[in-house]
């Protein structure tokens, strides 16, 4: 692996006292009580129930950044459709756009062709480095803050938290079984549910077509059918995911908790317990007494809180674990509650297990953002950036691709000079038709011939490209050598075709044959 | 599998329940997949049963389950190419409508005629042509510039169209005789005119050979169909024999066998078998490969 640069004395230094420490304290990373270890109702069957989960609110910075992000996130999901972008009047003025009809894709003032599509590769390969990145600086970034099934979900749980109360008051409600006001809460929570649900498949579909024209057909039922049917898709498939699969889609469909688990070090910061504080947990008052007696207690009051506002249902002091999505949500409530009794906030917090073990140990934290794996990828990222960045601003708006007839690969004319036929297929990548000559160069006394092609100058064939369009046209090459041994049996040739007003030229190049 | 819940056993290292199967002092854990899984999985189950009832699903004696929504992939192919031939009508009318020599000058036209004419190429011509039109021996290459019966548009459309000695009552007829074998030339003869015919193109000619009777000989015999000039006349499909393009070969022993035997190609007709339109587009096409004239 890219990051396991371990090779410093540093980091050997570090492992050996890792174990030393563990054998000092075996549960070290599991702080597990016997209690918690007893078996649940089903704990033998071999399929077990779903756990419902009901996250309480809770308010603090985390909360806060999440929000924000939500707003951005969603914000740009939901209003991207509607931003104009004027590309004169041969192409759409939407800012984004996937013309599949056309095989255009628009994004402001990029414009792809279905055979740039590497661009996209380039795209999805930085983004997967910048998942690794975040992954080793700060863990599960994008499944805590940024994921569509967290951003969705989060606003699920808002609507169900405003309709039917917060968590107590939800699990009572659920207990108590059916009742008017009941029945009236469910039928709201699943109508805004839904409509948020419809609204997120509507904006996906406006992603292709221009979006006030498709909103306006509709309303008046003129869409197409394919139209209706992806937002039906996806409003089902919001409506389940972020209604009732939530945290089952994190824990046992996606791959990327798994992947992360393989891609982490020690060195990553985690949303962590920091058990060396919070061991042994002790009750408020007890831990007073404890205090004024001068004996050290854990800053943990078991208060539970970091359990109940945690939208996937876990216990965080368990240590890592696959089920955290790392969202921060804990370390709010954490801080809160500390905030109350007095004691430092971030007992739960940003953190590994080497400050752990060095706090343990009575020596300062070490924090190291800057590491083989971090530098790796930051250059990665910006290498392949580069690349595309630099691939994208010197693309030619102006091309020419050539295929050699395979069949006859070249011809003798009834003079004796050889031909050969070429399909070549002109690309205008401009907002305008423009007239371009075609020359060709390589083999001795070359003549050019464009089929269909009428040109006033019959040395250079002129032809007209269709703007944003491509064109493919017979060329026929005649050369008339001077002797047999005047042509190589095989001949590199080049065309050039250049546009006559704005001057541009493209080159590709090929061979001539003997037949 | 109920005893496991009164018997569960904690696994101490990870807190898991056990499912209290053991082997050689290792025991299995149970991590329970959720039941939505297994739920979801019985959907399939169902939806496969669905899909066996209404979808073709199992090979019998003498065909298939035919399913209730009488699917067929080769039904549905026949309705896309329906379809097809709709989209494609008004372009297809177009085509038959417009003059041939201006196809060729209509980007649009050119496109389609060169499209239709190169699926249509392949499926009836190349088997003596060519994939390509590259021909073969006595099976004319229709990429070069020399033609038997013409190389303009209209020849091209006219020889698909009727063919050559094909039986047709508009096919070109004329047939290169077999001066030996009808004894018109004898075996000497034929061997001087081999020579002299080389020699109209500058190919080498066997030494001691009279290339004067041989000239001779041409005028008398020959010029009637292949010119004075040796030109060839397209008319009656003679080829011109001062080129460097030959049917059957240019060697000494060719132009004997061809002399002796005569030779007489046949091009079928395709009016009949193609419509009009189609002959239009295969015209361009063969046109476009770059001999035509």
């Amino acid at each position: 692996m890219l990051g396991d640069a371990r090779g410093s004395d540093d980091a050997q230094d570090h492992e050996r006292k890792l174990s030393d420490a563990d054998k000092k304290n075996p549960e070290m990373n599991k702080p597990l009580r016997d209690t918690e270890l007893l078996p649940d109702d089903d704990g033998g069957p071999l399929y077990a129930a779903g756990k419902k989960i009901y996250p309480q609110s809770v308010s603090g910075s985390f909360r806060r950044i999440k929000w924000i992000l939500m707003a951005v996130c969603l914000g740009i999901y939901y209003f991207l459709p509607f931003v104009r972008w004027n590309r004169g009047l041969a192409a759409p003025d939407q800012a984004v756009l996937i013309d599949l009809a056309n095989n255009r894709f628009y994004f402001f003032f990029i414009e792809l062709w279905p055979q740039e599509i590497y661009y996209f590769t380039g795209l999805l390969i930085v983004a997967a480095v910048t998942l690794f990145l975040m992954n080793a600086l700060g863990g599960r970034v994008w499944c805590g803050y940024l994921c569509p099934q967290t951003v969705w979900t989060d606003l699920f749980y808002a609507v169900e938290r405003l309709v039917e109360g917060d968590r107590r008051e939800r699990m009572r409600k659920a207990e108590e079984g059916w009742s008017m006001q009941r029945g009236a809460e469910l039928v709201l929570k699943h109508s805004i549910w839904l409509m948020i649900a419809w609204w997120t498949g509507g904006a996906w579909v406006l992603y292709f077509a221009d979006a006030p024209t498709l909103i306006k057909e509709l309303v008046t039922f003129q869409a197409p059918m394919v139209a209706y049917i992806w937002i039906g898709i996806l409003t089902a498939t919001t409506y389940t995911l972020a209604g009732f699969m939530r945290e089952q889609v994190c824990v046992y469909m996606c791959p990327w908790p798994r992947i992360q688990a393989a891609l982490t070090d020690e060195w990553a910061l985690n949303v962590t317990y920091k058990y060396d504080r919070g061991e042994t947990r002790t009750s408020l008052k007890k831990a007073a007494q404890l205090r004024a007696l001068g004996e050290q207690v854990g800053d943990c009051v078991d208060c539970n809180q970091c359990v109940a506002v945690c939208p996937t249902g876990i216990d965080i002091r368990n240590g890592p674990q696959l089920d955290c999505i790392q969202c921060g949500l804990c370390i709010d409530a954490c801080d809160n509650v500390m905030t109350k009794i007095g004691r430092p906030t971030r007992l739960i917090g940003y953190d590994n297990d080497i400050n752990i073990h060095r706090r343990m140990e009575g020596k300062p934290e070490v924090f190291k953002p800057l590491r083989a794996r971090t530098v790796v990828y930051s250059g990665l990222i910006a290498a392949i950036g580069a690349v595309m960045l630099y691939a994208m601003l010197t693309r030619s708006l102006l091309d020419l691709n050539v295929l050699h007839d395979r069949n006859p690969v070249a011809v003798r004319l009834s003079d004796g000079s050889i031909r050969n036929g070429y399909t070549i297929r002109f690309l205008n990548k401009r907002g305008f038709d423009r007239v371009v000559a075609v020359d060709v160069d390589g083999p001795p006394n070359a003549v050019i011939h464009v089929v269909g092609s009428d040109s006033i100058t019959p040395d250079r064939p002129m032809i007209i490209l269709a703007r944003d369009t491509t064109t493919e046209l017979r060329v026929l090459v005649d050369s008339r050598p001077q002797s047999e041994e005047d042509l190589a049996p095989s001949t590199p040739v080049k065309f050039h075709v250049t546009d006559i007003g704005l001057g541009e030229v493209a080159t590709a190049k090929d061979v001539f044959v003997k037949p | 599998m109920a005893d496991h819940a009164h018997h569960a056993e904690i696994d101490k290292v990870t807190g898991t329940a056990t499912t209290g199967h053991e082997w050689d002092g290792i025991k299995e854990l149970n991590t329970p997949l959720p039941r939505w899984w297994i739920w979801t999985f019985y959907a399939c189950i169902i939806w496969s049963i669905g899909y066996f009832i209404v979808y073709p699903a199992w090979p019998l004696m003498d065909g298939y389950t035919k399913g209730l929504f009488g699917y067929s992939s080769r039904a549905e192919l026949a309705v896309d190419l329906a379809n097809l031939d709709k989209v494609r009508g008004d372009k297809m009318a177009a085509l038959a409508t417009a003059p041939l020599a201006e196809i060729e000058k209509d980007p649009a036209l050119l496109a389609l005629a060169r499209a239709k004419g190169k699926v249509v190429f392949g499926d009836n011509c190349a088997a003596c042509h060519g994939s390509g039109g590259a021909g073969a021996k006595g099976y004319p290459n229709l990429n070069d510039d020399d033609w038997l019966w013409g190389g303009t548009l209209d020849q091209i459309e006219q020889t698909i169209k009727f063919g050559a000695r094909s039986g047709h009552d508009d096919a070109h007829q004329g047939n290169m005789p077999a001066f030996g074998k009808d004894g018109l030339l004898t075996k000497d003869q034929i061997v001087i005119m081999a020579n002299y015919v080389r020699s109209l193109s500058g190919l080498s000619t066997r030494s001691g050979v009279d290339l004067a009777a041989g000239k001779q000989l041409f005028a008398d015999n020959c010029s009637s169909c292949h010119g004075d000039e040796a030109k060839g006349n397209p008319e009656l499909g003679a080829p011109n024999l001062t080129d460097r393009i030959w049917l059957y070969g240019s060697d000494e022993a060719t132009l004997i066998e061809t002399l002796t035997n005569g030779r007489g190609g046949v091009m079928p007709a395709w009016t009949g078998r193609l419509d009009p339109a189609t002959i239009k587009a295969m015209a361009v096409y063969v046109h476009s490969l770059g001999g035509g004239k």
